[in-house]
């Protein structure tokens, strides 16, 4: 990957506080959307590198922490190239102040977009130390090395810590373009280390956003409307007020709400994103505020989208499959050459909606006096959930600090900003500070839901089973559009990735979409868009290789070939590499043992992705019982993610990836009737448990190329693994999602 | 409301509070034990799990007025220095991601080898089968028990 933020000097800032003994140097992490290089902005540093004379490393930044490692990954990059000693560096969780910027994490971004910041900020501090050193022995830098926290004059072993050099090298101009570390001298970068916060968790001493407590808090739950688009109509306060312990019943106004990360909203587009309210019942206890709503009564207006229902939902997208869609990338003459192929395959795939269900349930702490708002929150998006207080609150953004803490789990759930604002809402109301419990069923029943959707794919073969033609159209609501407004994207951005491949290099390819219309609100899920395209993607060129008496793995190899495709808009469209693509598939194979024989009622299956800057090939190993029960045995994982920062922490993101996308292949399953969800809890809206999880294995490629994401590659591949799987064991095509098994029950 | 006496890590309590408030909330809202976590409110997902006379028990499910006079244990009193072999075991294999879920985890697994003390993939699956991990760190999971069995078994007992 080429860099794409180019430093120059103006991008480091040297912030040596007057009086103080730190080496300070502030530098730019962007996020997932903007990149202050690109943007034109002024150069306003977002982290910070401090070292004192204490010899502590310290790196500032409000990259949040939800079980994915940013903060140890973000350490060993930055450790490396300062030739830190690995046990001085802390990783210090920054308070969100608008002055910051972009402080998402999502997109699998917070290693792709740190890694040449951070390793630039480490290199140009070393680089002020050694000067420093030089400077006090008057000695050529030629001799100056640095190991362990230390400069080392090589010639008369003298040594200096960057403890005793902080002071002097933070009064030295910061230098220009300092050369970086070759990647075959590093020693932290590439090794297996453990988490840098791990020993809190075990103890029970990890705080995360739910264990916020503050002096004089009280406790609340929100009623919210139960019918899609509803609201409170009237309510009987008195009803909850004799519940022991309870405050307050205030009602929770209906808010318009701003765009997730400071995009321009589409003009006159029917936007639908709103906090429809509700009420809320506050009290001295988390169980009191609970029983208090029990206790309540309210009467609802049912809302634009009461009439609404999953049912009605796939039986409109599967008419408007068979119509024509928006077109969103055509290549030769699609039509024409599935009208002239010997052979034609079709098939139609269906996604449901899912829920994210994080283990810490969303909540948020608030405090609100005084025109100032501070809160405690386990977000994904800082900069947006500040945006949208400002604008609920209707106070300056300078008002508003938002204290990040752990995530107990995020899968995007908490790029949403809905409880933040709900919860300073509430504050408001109560004149205290306020933590808002979510309990299960209300995270389950008011959701961002990842969209449903249903694709027809169709392909032609020539004589020679080449694929000549490869069309796909896809019906879905769309999740840009109802954050933004209207039928976004019109040009296919982030929800048609996971298409690319093979539409990019077939002939003649179409890929359209149709927009389902509903009031569901909808959010990015773990994979976003790639999560559903490449279920039907990947299961279709199984159905392909079988039509035309191929081998799965040969009708990829086949797919790939060897010209680059054309490269697409946005940068996570880099053109693919078809060599490390071929390479990690080779690796799946090889390892999965492919092509081997297996009992009756086994088989195996493969996927093959490209996302995230990472390259991913997965085989699952299947067993299908009699009574239709799918059990995965195994998952064989190749991948090639670029440069590794800790190999142990990919392992654990396959690992973890791979679960999640099998939880929802085997059981996610969000429906709605009337307006409303009908899942509840995890015994209706069930997960993957230890007696499920197959023995995953996983062969990382060596490589020095930029990192790629890992969070989110291993989700996608999952479900059409284990679909052309089943196909390999029962000779049955499951097309839909999650898999229903009865389909597989043997008579 | 009757003061309710209660026995947390070793220490009495008496707490005044409703006696149908599930333990969970007495531990988090009342003692400020947060490292209990709330999953679900009806024992599906073990993230609340603690001992009660030495039992793994769903803390969301049970109510104060039961637990009255009971010896109950917490991830913060499981061990008074962290040095459980449960808790050595699951930094060594890098067990936790988000960690939200773990102190239920390593509760149920304690209170399994305090009767297995060597247990199968069988045992542990059936022991942890109510317990959920969004994250999917199941396989390292398995690994950690059994990490913590051989050790305890090498050095004579589990604790």
């Amino acid at each position: 990957m080429s860099s794409s933020t180019p430093f120059t000097r103006r991008d480091f800032l040297k912030t040596g506080a007057a009086g103080s003994a730190s080496l300070v140097v502030g530098f730019y992490l962007p996020g997932i959307v903007s990149d202050a290089s690109a943007t034109g902005k002024a150069f306003a540093p977002n982290a910070f590198v401090e070292i004192d004379s204490s010899g502590e490393i310290r790196i500032w930044v409000a990259r949040s922490e939800m079980g994915q490692g940013p903060r140890t990954a973000m350490t060993m990059i930055l450790a490396e190239e300062l030739d830190a000693d690995w046990s001085h560096v802390k990783v210090v969780q920054a308070d969100f102040d608008a002055k910051y910027g972009d402080m998402t994490t999502g997109g699998s971004a917070s290693v792709r977009s740190s890694w040449d910041p951070l390793r630039k900020a480490g290199r140009t501090a070393r680089d002020m130390l050694v000067t420093a050193a030089q400077q006090t022995w008057n000695v050529p830098r030629s001799e100056c090395a640095t190991h362990d926290s230390a400069v080392i004059h090589t010639k008369s072993h003298r040594r200096l810590t960057y403890a005793a050099l902080a002071a002097k090298a933070s009064a030295i101009p910061v230098p220009k373009d300092v050369p970086l570390k070759d990647a075959k001298d590093y020693r932290i970068v590439g090794t297996r280390r453990e988490r840098v916060d791990g020993s809190f968790i075990v103890i029970g001493e990890a705080h995360y956003g739910i264990d916020t407590k503050l002096p004089g808090m009280l406790y609340a739950v929100v009623s919210r409307p139960p019918t899609l688009g509803g609201r409170v109509k009237k309510f009987d306060p008195a009803s909850a007020q004799n519940v022991e312990g309870v405050r307050h019943v205030v009602e929770v106004p209906v808010v318009e709400m701003p765009p997730l990360f400071g995009e321009e909203r589409a003009a006159n587009s029917g936007h639908q994103h709103y906090l429809w309210g509700g009420v809320a019942v506050v009290a001295d206890t988390t169980y009191q505020a609970i029983a208090g709503r029990r206790a309540l009564t309210v009467e609802w207006d049912q809302g634009a989208g009461a009439e609404e229902s999953t049912e009605k939902h796939r039986a409109r997208c599967a008419e408007l499959v068979k119509g024509t869609g928006k077109e969103l990338r055509k290549i030769g003459d699609p039509n024409a050459a599935l009208a002239s192929a010997t052979k034609k395959v079709e098939a139609e795939y269906e996604l449901p909606y899912l829920a994210h269900t994080p283990m810490e349930p969303p909540n948020c702490t608030a405090s609100v006096r005084d025109g100032k708002c501070e809160i405690w929150a386990p977000t994904q998006n800082a900069p947006g959930m500040a945006a949208a207080l400002a604008n609920a609150l209707n106070i300056p953004a300078s008002a508003i600090t938002i204290h990040v803490t752990l995530l107990g789990g995020g899968f995007g759930r908490r790029l949403n900003i809905d409880y933040g604002v709900e919860a300073a809402l509430v504050a408001r109301a109560a004149g205290a500070p306020v933590k808002v419990f979510w309990t299960r069923e209300d995270d389950v029943r008011h959701d961002y839901y990842r969209p449903m959707s249903h694709h027809r794919l169709r392909a032609g073969l020539d004589a020679q089973n080449q694929v000549t033609s490869w069309l796909h159209h896809v019906a879905a609501p769309t999740t840009d559009g109802f954050y933004l407004g209207g039928d976004i994207p019109d040009t296919g951005g982030t929800e048609l990735a996971g298409t690319g491949l093979p539409a990019g290099t077939v002939p003649n390819s179409l890929l359209e979409a149709s927009f389902l219309h509903t009031a569901l609100p909808r959010g990015y899920w773990r994979s976003v868009d790639v999560s559903w395209n490449h279920f039907a993607v990947e299961s279709f060129i199984d159905e392909v290789a079988h039509a035309a008496g191929a081998d799965p793995v040969e009708m990829r190899r086949q797919l790939i070939g060897t010209k680059q495709p054309p490269a697409g808009k946005s940068e996570d469209e880099k053109p693919v590499d078809v060599n490390r693509l071929r390479a990690v598939l080779d690796l799946a194979v090889k390892e999965s043992d492919w092509g081997t024989q297996l009992p009756k009622g086994r088989g195996r299956g493969i996927a093959l992705l490209y996302s995230w800057g990472t390259y991913i090939a997965q085989v699952a190993d299947v067993t299908v019982a009699k009574d239709g029960s799918v059990r995965v045995n195994r998952v064989v994982v190749a991948l090639d993610c670029g440069q590794v920062i800790n190999p142990d922490m990919v392992a654990a993101q396959m690992e973890g990836g791979i679960c999640f996308g099998l939880t929802a292949a085997l059981y996610g399953d969000v429906t709605m009737e009337n307006g409303q969800v009908q899942q509840s809890n995890f015994n209706n809206y069930q997960m993957l448990r230890i007696g499920g999880m197959p023995r995953i294995e996983v062969h990382i490629m060596p490589s020095h190329e930029a990192p790629g994401g890992v969070g989110e590659p291993p989700v996608p591949s999952i479900a059409p693994a284990v679909a052309n799987a089943i196909f390999a064991a029962t000779g049955k095509r499951l097309r839909r999602l999650p898999f229903q098994s009865e389909e597989l029950a043997q008579a | 409301m009757d003061a309710i006496a209660i026995i947390v890590n070793g220490k009495p309590h008496s707490v005044e509070v409703s006696p149908d408030t599930p333990l969970l909330w007495v531990l988090r809202d009342t003692l400020g034990l947060t490292g209990t976590k709330f999953g679900c409110g009806m024992a599906l997902c073990g993230a609340c799990t603690v001992h009660v006379d030495g039992e793994a028990t769903r803390s969301c499910t049970t109510r104060i007025s039961t637990a009255a006079g009971r010896r109950i244990t917490t991830i913060e009193g499981l061990s008074e220095d962290g040095q459980h072999p449960l808790q050595v075991a699951w930094l060594e294999e890098q067990v936790a991601q988000c960690g939200y879920c773990q102190a239920g985890m390593i509760m149920t697994s304690a209170a399994l080898l305090a009767k297995k003390t060597a247990p199968s993939d069988a045992d542990i699956d059936e022991a942890l089968g109510g317990h959920i991990c969004r994250c999917g760190t199941y396989q390292r999971i398995r690994s950690a028990i059994h990490g913590a069995a051989s050790k305890a078994v090498a050095s004579g007992g589990t604790r």
